[in-house]
């Protein structure tokens, strides 16, 4: 810890002292932020103190090397906030939430060593507000809950996955079918996260017109198409059936184990649920995802549940610091719930060529509606 | 040539701007043509009207016309225009010469429109009163416009669908004339694909490039009917090294490495089809034109975080430059490592078509932004009418898209919804009409 802080911290605010006696001096830009010069050996912040709340250090590397920014806390380790990959003349902005206290401004020139580094300090926040202290406690409990959350799903995916393949390789036709939907449901409520596995995703979940020349059509849809059969199609033998089963299985297999092994940050989970509703917007509400079993409500519903567990894991980083975007959010994940609701059926949903255009439009804005807050919810949670 | 430009520059600044007010009206298109020198277009067209010069245009003394004879067609190297439309004909006669004919008539239509006059007789509206005139008229006060028509032949033009040759074009096809094959996450809309001849007009006013394209269709009647047809706005990419870099639907700056058409060894490798380099000696000084329409998700794009789009692209979204550093023109640094892999994501848009991953293969882009109003479910059917210019797709196009389709983060936000491959033709010189190389081959 020691050897971390001591000869680079020195340097640094040396470094600091007589910038501000040149003409490179960087002064606070006009709309509050705070202005970070970094070069290959040095990092010039335009203030050491600024009041607690919401700090935007705008940095600028003006070095051949590509630079990195944090903000660290009084121990010089724990990470506060961070901007990485800032490439030669590029600015980037660090948008961070920070209680009074102690800290350290650090470029890190090259992304190598300890950085150049210099003390900064939070005072007071200027209003009273509170500005919470333990948001890092706050970012591991949403990333726990959501790590426990995906294991779960990934698990019952699998045990679903098991038993529809045996399904389908008996030709049990009934059976597969009920359990189709279903199962899938698993899949689409981590589908940011089993799409970020390359290689799985095409094998078990492409659809046929994602498919390039000469590539095998496997997976999900290459059981749907058999088990809603188009016309002029010619049934998968019993041995076809087989494979395409086992490989569901084993493939499945694989994602599961590898969803062991997987952590979560903040930003992932946000994004996630963003990139969740994007695939409504582009899958499911447009009828694409299910070509030939028309379940695709079941998938949007299944989508939407894994958005909303995602925000509710990060709601208490919203609490007290962005209290207007959790209400949007709240209200628009109800309100999109209610619209698919009401085409409930059972234990399921009415199939998509049974929605009306005028129905799906209502459904297509709803899905628009709350898009549009929940992109904003990533840049709330990590700050 | 009764014009003379210096007479005409050297009129007062008043005149000029009668000119530039009256020259939406009132002026007929002759006059409209007869402009001198970048910027002062309305002064020489208030000078002629003044003078009450007339009489056949000469290119080479006004500026907003494009030189319609030479090796090569126009509207390939010539300096991106703003507008596009772009139309695809099948051929509906089986007559080897009413085709022939209608390319004759097409050649000497294109010859009037893109020296900025109308199409048919002097005065369209002079003829019989009980007869249509020969040009539909709308750009009759309109300057030329800068406008260029290109025509290529595409693969069912030399072939039936029983694998048959059509028009005695026996042994004609050229080899690089493919199918293009199906990519992944393709659409494709047959409908919207392919065709016998693809006429693409291109012109700084919209208007100016639809006359183009209905005068041509009115004059196909009978021999050709429209298949598809495209009109595009905002060019995607620059051909001079004057030009801006504009942005495309993303937001971002298109084509920044782009081949220019100042660059005659580049063109000479990569767009233009040589007598060595090529099966059919008809084809040496044409090239080959792919058209994709690319439909944007413009609506999830615009949710995605600037960290996202930059990453997905490549490149700074306000400057242009690569995530590696550096401005605009700066050279991509592929090998920086970032924090987790390299500064410029593997899978970005610039890391997986830069010409340093493809063999130096370089495309010249002339691609422009499409919105064909919305799709039903509140969002635009809107996004780039991608086209390109290459010496042979097998070798410029195809191993792209394979990357591009497989590998390339944008293509989340992409689809293809139609395709076509056409085999553009050589230019040709005065006298000669546009297919000429061709059917006396």
């Amino acid at each position: 810890m020691k050897k971390l802080l001591a000869p680079a911290a020195l340097f640094s605010l040396g470094a600091l002292v007589l910038s501000g006696c040149t003409d490179n001096n960087v002064s606070a830009a006009s709309d509050g932020s705070i202005n970070v010069v970094a070069t290959d050996d040095s990092c010039t912040v335009s203030t050491d103190n600024a009041p607690g709340g919401t700090l935007k250090f705008n940095v600028k590397n003006e070095g051949s090397k590509i630079n990195e920014f944090y903000l660290l806390a009084d121990d010089g380790l724990r990470i506060v906030g961070e901007v990485e990959n800032v490439g030669p003349g590029v600015s980037r902005d660090l948008v961070v939430l920070a209680p009074e206290g102690s800290y350290f401004a650090a470029c890190k020139p090259g992304m190598v060593g300890d950085g150049i580094r210099s003390a900064f300090t939070v005072t007071a926040a200027a209003d009273g507000q509170q500005v919470s202290a333990d948001r890092a406690t706050l970012q591991k409990t949403a990333t726990d809950q959501y790590t426990a959350y995906v294991k779960d799903q990934a698990e019952q995916l699998l045990r679903g996955t098991k038993d529809f393949a045996e399904a389908f390789a008996a030709g049990d036709e009934k059976t597969a079918k009920q359990l189709y939907a279903s199962t899938r449901m698993h899949w689409e409520r981590i589908e940011p996260v089993a799409e970020s596995f390359g290689d799985l995703d095409p094998i078990l979940d492409a659809r046929e017109a994602d498919l390039a020349e000469g590539d095998q059509f496997t997976g999900w849809h290459r059981a749907e198409k058999d088990l809603w059969a188009p016309e002029k199609y010619t049934k998968m033998t019993e041995k076809q059936r087989q494979e395409i089963a086992d490989g569901m299985v084993e493939n499945t297999q694989k994602l599961y184990d590898r969803t062991l092994k997987l952590s979560f940050t903040p930003d992932q989970l946000a994004n996630g649920a963003k990139s969740l509703l994007d695939e409504v917007a582009t899958g499911k509400v447009t009828g694409e995802e299910e070509t030939f079993s028309h379940t695709d409500l079941w998938d949007f519903q299944a989508n939407m549940e894994g958005a909303k567990i995602a925000y509710q894991d990060l709601k208490p980083l919203l609490e007290g610091t962005d209290d207007k975007l959790d209400a949007q959010l709240e209200k628009n994940f109800t309100s999109l719930q209610g619209q698919l609701d009401q085409y409930r059926d059972g234990d399921g949903f009415k199939y998509y060529d049974e929605l009306s255009t005028k129905q799906v439009q209502e459904l297509a804005a709803g899905v628009d509606a709350l898009s549009e807050p929940l992109s904003k919810l990533t840049a709330a949670v990590i700050k | 040539m009764p014009k003379n430009p210096s007479t005409s520059t050297s009129e007062p600044s008043a005149v000029a701007q009668t000119g530039a007010k009256e020259s939406r009206r009132g002026l007929s298109r002759r006059l409209l043509l007869t402009s001198a020198g970048a910027g002062t277009a309305g002064l020489a067209v208030g000078a002629l009207a003044h003078a009450g010069l007339a009489g056949r245009s000469h290119a080479a003394t006004v500026v907003d016309t494009v030189e319609f004879y030479g090796a090569h067609q126009a509207g390939i190297t010539t300096a991106a225009q703003d507008r596009m439309h772009t139309a695809a004909f099948d051929v509906t006669s089986d007559d080897r010469e009413a085709l022939i004919s209608m390319l004759r008539s097409w050649t000497d239509a294109i010859a009037a429109m893109t020296q900025g006059q109308q199409v048919g007789a002097d005065d369209p509206a002079a003829g019989s009163y009980d007869a249509p005139p020969s040009d539909t008229g709308e750009a009759a006060d309109l300057s030329a416009a800068n406008l260029s028509v290109t025509i290529g032949f595409g693969r069912s033009l030399f072939i039936g669908n029983h694998g048959k040759a059509r028009f005695g074009l026996d042994g004609k096809l050229p080899d690089a004339l493919i199918e293009l094959p199906h990519f992944s996450g393709d659409q494709i809309e047959e409908g919207r694909s392919d065709g016998d001849i693809v006429v693409q007009a291109c012109a700084d006013d919209p208007q100016v490039a639809v006359h183009a394209i209905r005068n041509l269709s009115r004059l196909g009647f009978g021999t050709v009917r429209v298949r598809w047809s495209q009109t595009g706005f905002g060019r995607t990419s620059k051909t001079t090294r004057a030009q801006q870099t504009p942005r495309n639907l993303f937001g971002f700056k298109d084509g920044t490495a782009n081949l220019l058409a100042d660059n005659k060894e580049l063109l000479d490798q990569h767009v233009w089809v040589g007598k060595d380099s090529t099966d059919q000696p008809w084809m040496a000084g044409g090239s080959y034109m792919v058209t994709r329409r690319i439909r944007m998700h413009v609506e999830t794009w615009d949710r995605s975080a600037l960290r996202e789009q930059e990453n997905v692209v490549g490149r700074v979204k306000s400057t242009g430059a690569p995530l590696s550093g550096g401005d605009e023109f700066s050279e991509p640094d592929f090998a920086m490592a970032g924090s987790a892999g390299p500064v410029i994501p593997a899978d970005s848009h610039v890391a997986v078509v830069h010409p340093s991953q493809h063999d130096g293969v370089q495309m010249l882009r002339r691609g422009f932004n499409y919105v064909d109003g919305s799709d039903g479910l509140g969002r635009l059917d809107a996004g780039l009418f991608f086209i390109a210019f290459v010496i042979d797709a097998r070798t410029h196009y195809v191993p792209l898209q394979e990357a591009m389709s497989s590998k390339d983060a944008m293509s989340e936000y992409l689809r293809h919804t139609s395709s076509g491959l056409y085999a553009i033709l050589p230019g040709i010189s005065q006298g000669q009409y546009l297919g000429q190389q061709l059917f006396d081959s």
